[in-house]
């Protein structure tokens, strides 16, 4: 535990924490409206952010910040106009994103090494700058996806129900969209921009094979991810593996063992209850 | 006469360009229970989509309350039941969380749940029977009961008008008893109905007007008409295409 006397050691904790803690708390929404995968385009969105903070000597994350958002911001209005035309522009906006991000990068003076820090994370080189960003960000989503829970909940589960409720619903999407960028930005410090939506997503897919409700799956994911945010650091520190990808392992390692304990258990289950399936409903229409 | 609680005038409704609807006026007043009949794409439900502002309006009108839809703000008078649970079924949420979504017109999304809101939903529940399910996730209940689910959401947000989507389609006997029960209670307290069906069942003698819709337009506003042909018989076989599924999600087990 000596480990965690070091200021940068402290940092990485601090840091990994409060993004564990965050990303699934909104990733939930993501998987909620089946949309798990929109972390991943908008991290790629958000490495053009990096490029051009590195190329203008400006806060990378900061910069990134603003271009994800606006990314975000694009594509859910794409996303909310419906055509089937979004799904290209969607393309374009990821693989540009990219393309523009190590473009950018290769015109500053960073080396490879800084593009390799926000692809894949490096949390232990957290500045003091660096950690206040990440901790007032990250609290910003946690008091908006716990404090709006109902009127997100209702939004995706059921978009036009919640219209018919009076809630404000473009204004909660683009929310949303704006939180997603932010919580991918600050993430990406910590697993990299090609390892975000594993943050975002693997603790909620853990968390609902045993949960039965939203709001626990909520509550439970958002332990899974603090633990494997910690824990994978300290794994880091200690084995010297790398910061981002032990993480994301640890959360994918919890998802493993968790599915197949539920397995097993529900297996146990029909085993004591011999009885058999209940008999099915019987047929009320006939289909073609 | 008592004010009306939704006026369609002139109204066009169309995607697209494309006029589903061509000229259709309707007037329910309070206290009344409208059933819009009509044989599968005839529209019927995008009159009641349009109703709600769901599908915008290319010419005509729609007032709600006696006031124009466009500035239409009091969405807690209404309670909407959708065909169908919504498609944000990535993460599982008990019948309970999502009847609570039905109190967040009363509520604004800002105020957390207090107690009224407790009971509201709890009242709901017991409305359509299914206290017991509550803390179930939805997704293991039987679509009759996912129906009732829906309609416990509208309930719970204690509503003037309830606009039911066809409410009985593909539901089971007792669902549709339950909803029946469900429904009586919420007119005799002095609400008012306007449902899309395909077929009445037990709803036939709450229904106080049918309107029937064929070919863009209403071809027929007064008394439930009677059921003709194979249609006639108690127990025919209801024979009609479903939509697609959702398919099965990565996540969704």
């Amino acid at each position: 535990m000596e480990l965690f006397q070091h200021t940068y050691m402290q940092r990485a904790l601090i840091g990994a924490l409060v993004i564990g803690l965050a990303a699934p708390a909104l990733g939930i929404y993501l998987v909620q409206r089946r949309l798990t995968l929109i972390g991943d385009g908008i991290g790629h969105v958000a490495l053009t952010g990096v490029g051009a903070g590195l190329l203008l000597n400006r806060s990378p994350v900061l910069v990134a910040v603003v271009v994800a958002t606006l990314g975000a911001i694009t594509i859910e209005l794409v996303r909310a106009r419906g055509r089937t035309s979004g799904d290209l522009a969607l393309a374009l906006l990821f693989y540009g994103g990219i393309a523009g991000g190590v473009m950018l990068v290769g015109l500053s003076d960073a080396t490879s090494a800084n593009l390799v820090a926000y692809l894949f994370g490096s949390v232990l080189t957290l500045s003091a700058a660096d950690l206040i960003t990440i901790v007032v960000l990250g609290a910003a989503i946690l008091i908006t996806t716990l404090a709006l829970r109902p009127a997100l909940f209702a939004v995706c589960q059921d978009e036009e129900y919640a219209r018919v409720s009076g809630l404000p619903v473009r204004t909660l999407n683009l929310l949303l969209a704006v939180a997603t960028a932010v919580t991918v930005t600050i993430a990406m410090r910590a697993v990299g921009v090609l390892l975000i939506s594993a943050l975002m997503v693997v603790p909620v897919a853990t968390a609902q094979q045993v949960t039965r409700g939203f709001r626990s799956t909520m509550t439970a994911a958002m332990a899974l991810g603090l633990f494997a945010a910690g824990a994978g650091v300290w794994v880091a520190a200690t084995a010297d593996t790398a910061p981002g990808a032990s993480v994301v392992l640890l959360a994918i390692a919890s998802f493993l063992v968790v599915a197949l304990a539920a397995a097993g258990w529900r297996l146990l289950r029909r085993r004591a209850t011999p009885a058999g399936a209940p008999a099915p409903e019987p047929h009320e229409v006939v289909l073609r | 006469m008592t004010a009306p609680v939704i006026t369609v005038t002139h109204g066009v409704i169309g995607y697209d360009g494309r006029p589903v609807l061509r000229d259709v006026s309707l007037t329910v007043t309070a206290g009344e229970v409208v059933a819009v009949l009509g044989a599968n794409g005839s529209g019927k439900s995008t009159l009641i989509r349009a109703v709600l502002g769901l599908v915008p309006l290319v010419a005509g009108s729609v007032e709600l309350f006696g006031t124009p839809l466009r500035r239409f703000r009091q969405w807690r008078r209404i309670g909407y039941v959708p065909q169908r649970l919504g498609a944000g079924g990535g993460v599982p949420a008990t019948v309970r969380e999502v009847v609570a979504s039905g109190r967040l017109a009363r509520r604004g999304m800002l105020r957390p749940p207090g107690r009224a809101d407790r009971e509201a939903i709890d009242d709901a529940l017991r409305a359509v029977g299914l206290a017991d399910r509550a803390a179930d996730p939805v997704a293991t209940l039987s679509g009759g009961q996912q129906q009732r689910t829906l309609i416990a959401r509208a309930l719970a947000g204690r509503p003037e008008l309830l606009v039911l989507d066809e409410p009985t389609a593909g539901v089971d006997a007792a669902s549709q008893e339950a909803f029946a029960t469900a429904l009586r209670d919420f007119v005799a307290d002095g609400g008012t109905v306007l449902l899309v069906a395909h077929e009445l069942g037990p709803l036939r003698p709450l229904i106080s007007r049918a309107v029937v819709v064929h070919q863009g337009g209403i071809c027929h506003d007064g008394a439930v008409p009677e059921p003709a042909g194979h249609h006639a018989e108690p127990d025919h076989d209801h024979v009609h295409p479903h939509g697609p599924d959702e398919p099965a999600g990565l996540w969704s087990s």
